[in-house]
């Protein structure tokens, strides 16, 4: 295994639990626009404890993700106050807090960021994406992931129904938080390096739109989505300098300086963001979808109750 | 008196942060749609501008323009751009699923705009701050030993004949009477005869001249832009909006300049590197306490996502 292929591996299994993360309070009715910042807390909690006492990378990892899922479900209480538009602000702000206060911390490194010991090679990324991956699974076909999906279509029929909503919005979101920081620490691990410019706004963004592109209706959609966009500069890399000499045969050298390549796939995203929802805005993997490949055929369901 | 001069400081940031907000308030207050493309088009309007400027039409079409032609042009382009993604995130999606205003599906494609348009200025134009080729800034007025720009009086002046006539537009003109009918219940809007989509459309053209102003005030102002503006001034504006609670007028002006104020003030006492946190903290407070904002109403922003 090269190291290029060794580095896309472990980015890949990190963004598609980190994917996941987003994706349970998605699946719950709840845009969450400040994964960043259950990332950030998990890596820092992670790359601190690694230097402070020395401890494995088990023990590390583990209480990265307890540190992000503790302040998750603290942060929930007040946060799911808010609803609609209010809590995307919220999660959002709490990001930008976050982000905040590790750069003024003296303790965590500030705007330099700190060195973590321990590195775990790809495959320790790998197999957690994995086991998360199925965890999520069962989850979703457990009696709580049905209840996730009916707070999602309709939280006032899920209420009158029993279910306490409140309690599952909560335990999603913490969940999801607890996840974030799990990414979050093994990033720290695997690069050996945490800076807080690594989980800036944008990446809650990103990481956003993977999971709603991928869809949210199953637990396929955000693998797919951040397997597709993670490979995707890998993909565009030999066509890039096409593109380029393109664009400046019809625009000619404007600029001086050169533009970074990063931004190419960050326009594909918007281009297949601004696509997908015009044509098909429930995500690519819908359930109808996965219940049409299935093996086995089910029972169809009536008219009506087609799950959306 | 150092503390006042920030205190005059803050609030020519605060013009800044209100007009972005004011762009802002208006779509989420009239449409219930939170729009991300508004710090976006924002930047694109003082980059392009400062680029026209500086190197004129790509493609050596041109040499470089004179300042306000390559601002005017620019702030043009911008209402453009905003009418262009209103056809996508808007109008597309509400003829096709109904009431968008029950579905995240336009925030979401606002944000496929925003990745798009912020990284086509990066490719097109680099990552680097860039000086703008304007006007000197060497005017200063001393009042009492308060230093004040020409630039940033002017600028102050021009933010309060907009809100002014904000408030005049959609108070006395007919436009303006359609906008809050559509803000009320969009459906006995459309039954009573006000032309939805043509309010759409001009919701999203006035966002777009505000943002295209915002733009323009930034550059005269502080004389260099970098695509991270964008990010910068138009995440604050939002915080400033939150504060004074959305979908008011008069929310977004005092949330903007509490805002710039607050981030001026901990610049003063605390140093700058915790601005960040005072104010998405401020932010964060003000939701927990009183979601609602200063002067906001209950209703607006509640809709389900």
């Amino acid at each position: 295994m090269s190291g290029y292929w060794a580095g896309i591996l472990t980015i890949l299994a990190i963004n598609i639990i980190f994917a996941y993360a987003i994706f349970l309070p998605v699946a719950s009715g709840q845009l969450n626009l400040g994964g960043a910042g259950f990332q950030a807390t998990g890596a820092y909690a992670a790359a601190y404890i690694a230097t402070q006492s020395g401890a494995g990378t088990l023990v590390t990892i583990s209480s990265g993700a307890f540190i992000a899922g503790m302040l998750g479900w603290l942060m929930a209480y007040p946060m799911l106050r808010t609803i609609g538009v209010y809590l995307v602000l919220a999660t959002f702000a709490f990001a930008e807090v976050v982000s905040g206060i590790v750069l003024n911390s003296q303790m965590l490194g500030g705007p330099t960021g700190m060195t973590v010991p321990n590195f775990i090679d790809w495959y320790v990324p790998g197999v957690a994406a994995i086991i998360v991956a199925i965890g999520i699974f069962y989850l979703m076909s457990t009696r709580f992931g049905l209840n996730m999906r009916a707070c999602h279509d309709d939280d006032v029929v899920t209420d009158l129904m029993g279910v306490n909503v409140r309690s599952v919005k909560v335990v999603a979101f913490a969940l999801g938080a607890a996840l974030a920081g799990f990414a979050g620490a093994l990033y720290a691990h695997a690069f050996n390096y945490v800076e807080i410019q690594t989980f800036g706004a944008m990446v809650s963004i990103y990481v956003l739109l993977y999971v709603l592109l991928g869809g949210t209706q199953t637990p396929w959609g955000p693998m797919v989505g951040a397997t597709f966009f993670t490979i995707l500069p890998e993909a565009i890399r030999p066509v890039l300098p096409l593109i380029k000499k393109g664009v400046i045969a019809v625009f000619g050298p404007v600029v001086p300086s050169t533009p970074p390549d990063d931004s190419w796939r960050f326009v594909i995203l918007g281009l297949c963001t601004i696509i997908m929802m015009a044509l098909r805005p429930e995500g690519l993997i819908t359930s109808q979808m996965i219940a049409r490949l299935r093996l086995r055929r089910e029972k169809p369901l009536k008219a009506g109750g087609s799950p959306t | 008196m150092l503390f006042l001069q920030q205190a005059v400081n803050g609030l020519m940031l605060g013009s800044v942060y209100v007009t972005v907000a004011l762009a802002f308030t208006l779509t989420i207050g009239i449409l219930n749609f939170l729009n991300f493309t508004i710090p976006t088009l924002f930047m694109f309007t003082a980059m392009v501008g400062c680029a026209l400027a500086k190197w004129g039409v790509p493609g050596g079409l041109s040499g470089p323009l004179w300042w306000p032609v390559a601002l005017f042009v620019s702030s043009a382009l911008v209402v453009l751009l905003s009418l262009i993604i209103e056809r996508f995130t808007f109008r597309y999606m509400k003829t096709k699923y109904g009431d968008s205003t029950e579905h995240a599906i336009p925030l979401v494609s606002s944000l496929g705009f925003l990745l798009v348009i912020e990284n086509l200025v990066r490719i097109g134009y680099g990552t680097d701050a860039q000086r703008f080729p304007g006007p000197s800034m060497d005017m200063t007025l001393n009042i009492g030993g308060l230093l004040l720009r020409l630039p940033q009086v002017l600028s102050l002046v021009a933010v309060c004949f907009i809100v002014a006539g904000l408030n005049a537009l959609l108070a006395r003109s007919r436009i303006g009477r359609g906008l809050r009918a559509i803000a009320e219940s969009p459906d006995a809007a459309n039954i009573l005869g006000v032309d939805t989509n043509r309010v759409v459309a001009a919701v999203f053209m006035l966002g777009g001249l505000l943002c295209a102003f915002a733009g323009v005030l930034f550059v005269i102002n502080y004389g260099e832009v970098s695509p991270q503006i964008g990010e910068d001034i138009g995440s604050k504006a939002i915080a400033g909006m939150v504060i004074g609670g959305l979908g008011s007028i008069w929310g977004a002006v005092l949330g903007g300049v509490i805002i710039g104020l607050a981030e001026m003030m901990t610049i003063h006492f605390f140093g700058a590197d915790t601005v960040q946190m005072v104010v998405w903290g401020l932010l964060i407070l003000v939701l927990v306490i009183r979601p609602q904002g200063l002067f906001g109403h209950n209703s607006i922003g509640k809709g389900k996502l």
